[in-house]
């Protein structure tokens, strides 16, 4: 709230012949610098190695199932054992087949939400952020104002109306009510950097004003912004799932959060059927922690001040 | 101050005029008419009948007058509080029935984020830069962030319901109880609403802790923290202003995160059948009740912009940033 009323003008005070600003000259140093960081961080090690496993899982699984996700195999409430490996549900689907077919379906849902989320809010940030006065009033406003309209709840309203889901209209949907985070960063560092020398200068030049945002300003935040990205990913697959539980997923896709809603409606707690739904949440919990994870080693890898001492 | 809070009041004024234009609009602008929905379940015979019940039904719900019409009429029953007659608990009126439900949400809610966000910032707070604590507090933190609010409703009635028998695991109160206010009652009240308070609370905690373990890093690293040790201040005040500092984010970073907390109740009290909101929303949807579906959503916006206004006065005398901008000082 603070630097929207200080209006930055160019500052004059950078007087000829003083060292420049830091992140123009000595980027390649810090990109190795980063790379060796990155080798020796553990939390990144670990979640990338994880999430790369579970990634491997989502393209290789699915093709060892041995049957299909919505077929019966006639043979119900089987315990995980060594032909069906994670057991069957109630109408003898095959659990394993489901769960693959869901991982593949969490991070279509994840990169979806992230993209939309990512573009819109990316846009409106920068345009926030260089424009400045009127304009970012007015972007803030309507950012603040869809923050506070519930998206649950308003998709359930949507929802109710709707007789078929898309896996893309959740997706859109996921993106579209959760930009605000995105907007509120970028603007804010748009904000810092706008004013630096180097931007002065590529304005001097005749730059127009998206050349110099897509080519001076965002590349001094790709860490900041590569981050934001992650950490929408797993809350977009975490929304996902809370949309599926609820029956509002895309219609006649088999995700996690379907899966779940199967095991609440088929009474799995009442029957002690764990394997219907403990591994589900393990693995949708695995995906996001490792996501999580990497994104605090990265943040220590960028921010000296984070690393380990 | 006066400054920072007209913005926000504008701000609190718009959300609200574009939550109830939202909530008027989407029926309109979703494809199918409602009323002719609910003939098409009656099995009118003929044509004549047919359009006269349709013109019934529609001066009944004021849809026979111009869209503009609609929409000030719509405004005025929000105003007045008059938001029409539940169709799924005919013939009480959607406001009283929102009513019932709400103390239900509400005891899970205000609880739930209260203790998970003062739990969570100390946990943080104590975690950051202490070795030993930081290796338990981060990856529970983790998994606790990671795990989906659906998965926890599954979870938590297996563990504490089904395998250990400790709690009940749906509906608010025993079946065979009557509510009222005698120790029988409360006592079953508490026992039902335990668990579904267990999982909310879980799963905003770990958002806390590791928020604000990665704030008082940042904090503790600060220019003005190591200008307080080269002063001499002892790591006990250090750290004091380090709390104070990151607590600001995190304020702002509760009133961001509302929405999803009351995403995630929905989910949490239709998984085990509490009778707030959440449920209420569920039993709309299933009865097709547009009516109650539309006072709901007019209430908990509502709901999200009081707690909104309650963090932002927490903010300003927490803040004394906020306060000095009405004195005349910059910001």
């Amino acid at each position: 709230m603070s630097e929207s009323t200080s209006a930055p003008s160019a500052p004059e005070v950078a007087a000829v012949g003083l060292p420049s600003v830091p992140g123009t000259e000595s980027a390649p140093r810090n990109r190795n610098d980063f790379l060796y960081y990155g080798l020796r961080n553990k939390k990144l090690i670990f979640g990338v190695s994880l999430e790369f496993i579970l990634v491997l899982a989502a393209i290789i699984g699915p093709m060892l199932a041995k049957n299909p996700p919505l077929q019966t195999t006639n043979l119900p409430l089987q315990h995980p054992n060594g032909k069906l490996w994670l057991g069957t549900d109630l109408t003898g689907y095959d659990l394993y087949s489901q769960l693959t077919n869901g991982l593949r379906e969490s991070y279509l849902i994840g990169a979806l939400g992230a993209a939309f989320a990512s573009v819109v809010g990316m846009a409106l940030g920068f345009i926030a952020g260089w424009r400045g006065g009127w304009v970012d009033e007015v972007l803030q406003m309507i950012t603040n104002v869809i923050v506070m309209i519930p998206s649950l709840v308003l998709l359930i309203v949507i929802g109710s109306y709707l007789s078929s889901r898309s896996i893309l209209f959740e997706g859109a949907f996921i993106g579209l009510t959760t930009w605000p985070w995105v907007a509120r960063a970028v603007r804010a560092q748009t904000f810092t950097l706008r004013s630096r020398e180097y931007v002065d200068l590529a304005r001097l030049s005749g730059k127009r004003p998206v050349a110099i945002i897509v080519k001076e300003i965002a590349p001094n935040m790709a860490s900041y912004l590569f981050l934001t990205v992650v950490l929408l990913f797993g809350s977009s697959m975490l929304i996902a799932s809370s949309y599926d539980f609820l029956g509002l997923g895309p219609s006649g896709v088999v995700s996690i959060g379907w899966i779940l809603n199967q095991a609440e409606n088929g009474s799995a707690l009442l029957y002690h059927l764990w394997w219907w739904f403990v591994p589900p949440v393990a693995v949708l919990t695995a995906m996001v922690a490792a996501l999580l994870i990497a994104n605090v080693g990265l943040d220590e890898v960028f921010n000296p001040k984070l690393r380990d001492q | 101050m006066r400054r920072y809070l007209t913005r926000k009041l504008i701000t609190y004024v718009l959300a609200f005029f574009v939550g109830v234009t939202l909530d008027w609009a989407l029926p309109h602008l979703m494809p199918g008419n409602p009323i002719q929905g609910m003939l098409s379940k009656y099995d009118v015979g003929s044509n004549a009948s047919y359009s006269a019940l349709y013109q019934q039904f529609s001066s009944e719900f004021g849809l026979n007058v111009p869209l503009w019409q609609q929409y000030l009429n719509f405004w005025h029953g929000v105003l007045t509080g008059n938001l029409g007659v539940s169709i799924y608990e005919n013939p009480a009126s959607v406001t009283s029935v929102v009513f019932q439900a709400m103390p239900y949400t509400l005891a899970l809610l205000v609880p739930a984020i209260l203790l998970s966000y003062s739990l969570g910032n100390r946990l943080g707070a104590a975690a950051a830069r202490r070795k030993f604590l930081d290796n338990w507090v981060l990856p529970v933190g983790y998994i606790f962030q990671a795990i989906p609010y659906a998965g926890l409703a599954l979870l938590v009635p297996y563990l504490f319901g089904s395998l250990w028998h400790l709690f009940p695991t749906s509906l608010g109160y025993g079946e065979n109880l009557i509510p009222t206010f005698d120790w029988t009652f409360i006592a079953s009240l508490l026992d039902h609403w335990f668990l579904p308070f267990l999982t909310v609370f879980i799963v905003s905690l770990g958002g806390w802790a590791i928020g604000m373990r990665n704030l008082v890093i940042y904090e503790l690293e600060n220019d003005s923290s190591r200008y307080l040790r080269a002063l001499g201040a002892s790591e006990r005040v250090v750290r004091g202003y380090a709390y104070r500092n990151a607590s600001l984010p995190q304020l702002s970073g509760l009133a961001l995160q509302l929405g999803v907390v009351i995403g995630g109740n929905i989910v949490t009290e239709i998984a085990f059948q509490y009778p707030g909101l959440g449920n209420l929303i569920y039993k709309a949807i299933s009865n097709e009740d547009y009516f109650l579906l539309q006072g709901i959503f007019i209430f908990i916006v509502i709901g999200v912009l009081l707690a909104n206004f309650i963090i932002d006065l927490v903010i300003i005398s927490v803040d004394p940033r906020t306060r000095l901008s009405m004195q005349g000082a910059t910001a």
